[in-house]
């Protein structure tokens, strides 16, 4: 498409102008594909020149090194203890005993990996399926135990990510062998282990500091995320609790039954989730961020007194934990609530609702709905306030000053100079907040959990009641509470598809809307 | 011509001062009445928790008779106390410990520079795009054999909330961005290792931002309902405050207990909400701090 020049843009007339950019907008869209694709294509092709230049590294470490070094492709640490750096050595080798004794003991690393079948569509994770066998002695069938699918593909996974760190662990020790052996030739000295215990204080304290969290991050996220991953491709649900029943790989069934639109799929259930999510963080998130900024406003107006008492106010609601306050407020708009009670004797409800009996505003999905809005108003609000005032302080005041001497009005000011300011800066906020507001279980799960009847639900979805009010994250809960229809598989699927739509939302957002990180492109 | 202008300046600052004067009231009228709607909740709760009338719930504000039966049920016959203590415990422990993992984590990412640093925030930014919730059900099952659930879910869910606290690091580290680096250069010059920077420079001066990082670790068991319900399974020894509440105003057991409640919310807010006033200023910099720094 023809791009117009600062002359001929500035012709148009507002409408033209909207048109024009809207244009601009859609006629892009290819461009940042073709941008994307090219990055992906880069990203392999840098992928596969790291790899061949460390094979050939490798290569030409082996064939120039000199015999330590060329050891200790077989022995860890070999090269370390060679060149006098005994901690090291230690660990290395300690850590190649480890891998080998794990991997060829019975019941080892070997033998759970050929348990798991991995990835392979129709054969259960785990041979043996456990049952009841006839026992003479107590002259009644007695539970066998078999395998558990958990457990196996816990630990065939765990199996997986020690055979990498092997092999990462391999490639280091290696590499440290030839720096040895080139700083030797050059007639210097390595460092011996005192100085490394002592560097983990100072150059390397990124490690000592690093160490904790990111193990923690590691064991408790990565892996029950990679976990789950696996999980989605399985038949793992209450039937197929692993133990009772081994469960089997099923390729993609799970992704077909939740996005399968026809009879007997949950594809109807899941769009309808999925839109009702989509629009609750969009208006929980805006009307939040209106408001919140309005109040603020209004607060830190000149000659407003007592700033400090409003402000403290409004923040009770963070600092009261929310189950109390979300539970009892729910209860005040039930039919027998005090707010519930008044909008009956006072006739406030729709004549449709009274008519279908639904005496209460939680008994109507749409009425649910626009009031779950509401009360999430009150309770996010102070957020934003609290944001907003401190951003306010940062807004030159001189702006608002040249602003009134060329005659703008208060609401002018508001919208000229304040709203975008606030944008600007608050921008990413809004994003994250978006993203939070996709998976806010609290607020949805503590005000409609003990209010909804039969009449709000959408019907029994993936084995458990919906409400016209779940999210997807509501929904991923239910479905995982322990019960007689836990349904872990498509949970896992649901949890891969929220992190698709955060991704891609997330992704978007960050193209098209400024970013703060060059802050000085606004003033 | 002048003088037109002149008058019309005038005419304008008038407006203005008279138009401030009229604004004024009618923020002051919209402020109390975001006061009154923002209170009304917590005087409802308060007065509801002492009516001793009947334990239902009633279509009036205020009781007709008043007491303290409501409490004295509450520690007497319930176990509130027991899951109190449970949620106390947990709130402390959660905020030494995340304390140290988050700063541990941010000062890293903030201060130093090392190989793997961009690739260690990327992937923290695509993990917390998966829903937390996920990870609860491998992380049940492995609990479970090593008895970490139902009754000693406390510990569980200490060990819960602080494993992956790290990933949270986003605010402390806008904090440290903003520490000037030629105090640790001054520092360094002057031969301290990088771990005294950490503790005899950067720390001192980040006093609002470890009390807000306790902060948010002590309030973070008394709200959360979601993992804290999936490890403790019903089970009322391991139970927390909001676990346990929640139950009593499920349709069985709202005609019974709703009083009960509201004096338990009482009981639950009262200190909960002092800590947090009482520490609100250095909470309202971590916000204000985080959203400006994104």
């Amino acid at each position: 498409m023809k791009k117009l020049n600062d002359l001929d843009y500035l012709k148009l007339n507002k409408f033209q102008a909207f048109l024009y950019n809207l244009k601009l907008f859609f006629c892009s869209i290819p461009m940042w594909l073709k941008k994307a694709g090219l990055k992906i294509v880069e990203f392999f092709k840098n992928c596969g020149l790291g790899i061949k230049n460390e094979f050939v590294d490798i290569g030409t470490t082996f064939t120039k090194g000199n015999w330590a070094v060329k050891l200790s492709f077989f022995i860890f640490g070999f090269g370390n203890f060679f060149y006098g750096q005994i901690l090291r050595g230690i660990l290395f080798l300690v850590f190649e005993i480890i891998f080998f004794a794990y991997m060829f003991v019975p019941s080892g690393g070997i033998y759970w990996l050929s348990k798991a079948n991995f990835f392979q569509t129709g054969n259960t994770v785990g041979n043996v399926q456990g049952g009841y066998v006839y026992n003479e002695l107590y002259d009644t069938d007695v539970w066998v135990n078999g395998d558990d699918s958990v457990k196996v593909l816990l630990y065939a996974l765990l199996t997986v990510i020690f055979i990498v760190a092997f092999i990462y662990t391999w490639r280091l020790q290696v590499k440290q062998c030839r720096i040895c052996m080139d700083i030797t030739a050059k007639g210097k000295k390595v460092k011996s282990g005192k100085q490394d215990l002592k560097s983990l204080v100072d150059d390397e304290f990124h490690k000592s500091l690093l160490a904790l969290p990111v193990f923690g991050i590691a064991a408790f996220t990565v892996l029950p995320i990679i976990y789950m991953i696996l999980i989605a491709f399985t038949s793992y649900d209450a039937a197929h609790n692993g133990y009772a029943n081994l469960f089997t790989w099923v390729g993609l069934d799970n992704f077909n039954e939740l996005l399968n639109f026809g009879y007997g799929g949950l594809g109807l259930a899941f769009g309808e989730i999925l839109a009702w999510t989509l629009m609750w963080a969009f208006f929980a998130t805006f009307t939040n961020y209106f408001l919140g900024m309005f109040v603020a406003i209004m607060i830190n107006k000149k000659g407003i007194k007592i700033k400090k008492f409003w402000r403290t106010v409004l923040v009770m609601t963070i600092a009261i934990p929310q189950f109390v306050s979300l539970l009892y407020v729910a209860k005040l708009f039930d039919a027998t609530g005090i707010i519930g009670k008044l909008l009956l004797n006072w006739n406030l409800l729709p004549d449709s609702m009274i008519a279908a009996n639904q005496l209460s505003l939680w008994l109507n999905p749409v009425s649910a709905k626009i009031l779950v809005i509401i009360i999430n108003i009150w309770v996010g609000i102070p957020y934003i306030m609290l944001m907003a005032t401190g951003i306010l302080m940062n807004i030159p005041q001189d702006l608002y000053e040249s602003s009134r001497i060329d005659g703008a009005n208060n609401f002018q000011q508001y919208t000229k100079i304040t709203l975008p300011y606030m944008m600007f800066v608050m921008g990413p906020y809004l994003l994250t907040s978006f993203v939070n507001n996709l998976n806010n279980f609290n607020v949805i799960y503590l005000l409609t959990q003990n209010n909804q009847l039969i009449n709000t639900e959408i019907g029994t979805a993936g084995g458990v009641s919906v409400c016209h009010t779940d999210l997807l994250i509501t929904w991923l809960y239910k479905m995982t509470l322990n019960s007689a229809e836990t349904k872990y598989n498509l949970a896992s699927v649901i949890g891969i598809l929220v992190f698709v739509v955060v991704a891609v939302l997330s992704l978007i957002v960050y193209n098209v809307i400024p970013s703060t990180r060059n802050e000085e492109d606004y003033k | 011509m002048k003088k037109a202008t002149d008058n019309k300046i005038r005419k304008k600052g008038l407006g203005v001062k008279a138009g401030r004067g009229i604004g004024n009231t009618a923020v002051y009228i919209g402020l109390v009445i975001i006061t009154l709607i923002w209170l009304f909740p917590f005087f409802g709760i308060v007065l509801e928790s002492f009516r001793v009338e009947t334990p239902m719930q009633v279509s009036y504000l205020w009781p007709h008779k008043f007491g303290f039966d409501n409490y004295i049920r509450l520690f007497k016959e319930t176990d509130f106390l027991r899951w109190f203590v449970n949620t106390g415990i947990m709130g402390v422990c959660t905020a030494v410990l995340q304390t140290v993992f988050v700063l541990a984590m941010s000062y890293g990412l903030s201060r130093l520079r090392f190989k793997g640093r961009k690739f260690l925030m990327n992937a923290m930014l695509v993990l917390g795009m998966f829903p937390g919730f996920l990870t609860m059900i491998l992380i049940y099952k492995v609990f479970s054999d090593f008895h970490l659930i139902e009754q000693m879910a406390p510990l569980g869910l200490i060990i819960v909330y602080c494993a992956s606290s790290g990933m949270g690091y986003y605010v402390s580290k806008g904090f440290f961005d903003t520490i000037p680096k030629s105090l640790d250069e001054a520092a360094r010059v002057d031969g301290a290792t990088r771990l005294q920077v950490f503790y005899k420079v950067i720390l001192p001066l980040s006093k609002p931002i470890v009390i807000y990082t306790i902060l948010m670790g002590f309030m973070a068991p008394w709200g959360d309902f979601m993992l804290a319900s999936y490890l403790i399974h019903e089970n009322s020894q391991g139970m927390s405050v909001a676990v346990g509440m929640f139950e009593w105003l499920s349709k069985t057991m709202v005609n019974t207990n709703y009083t009960m409640f509201c004096a338990a919310g009482v009981v639950v807010a009262i200190p909960v909400t002092t800590v947090f006033l009482l520490l609100q200023k250095y909470y309202v910099e971590g916000v204000t701090g985080g959203a400006v720094k994104g």
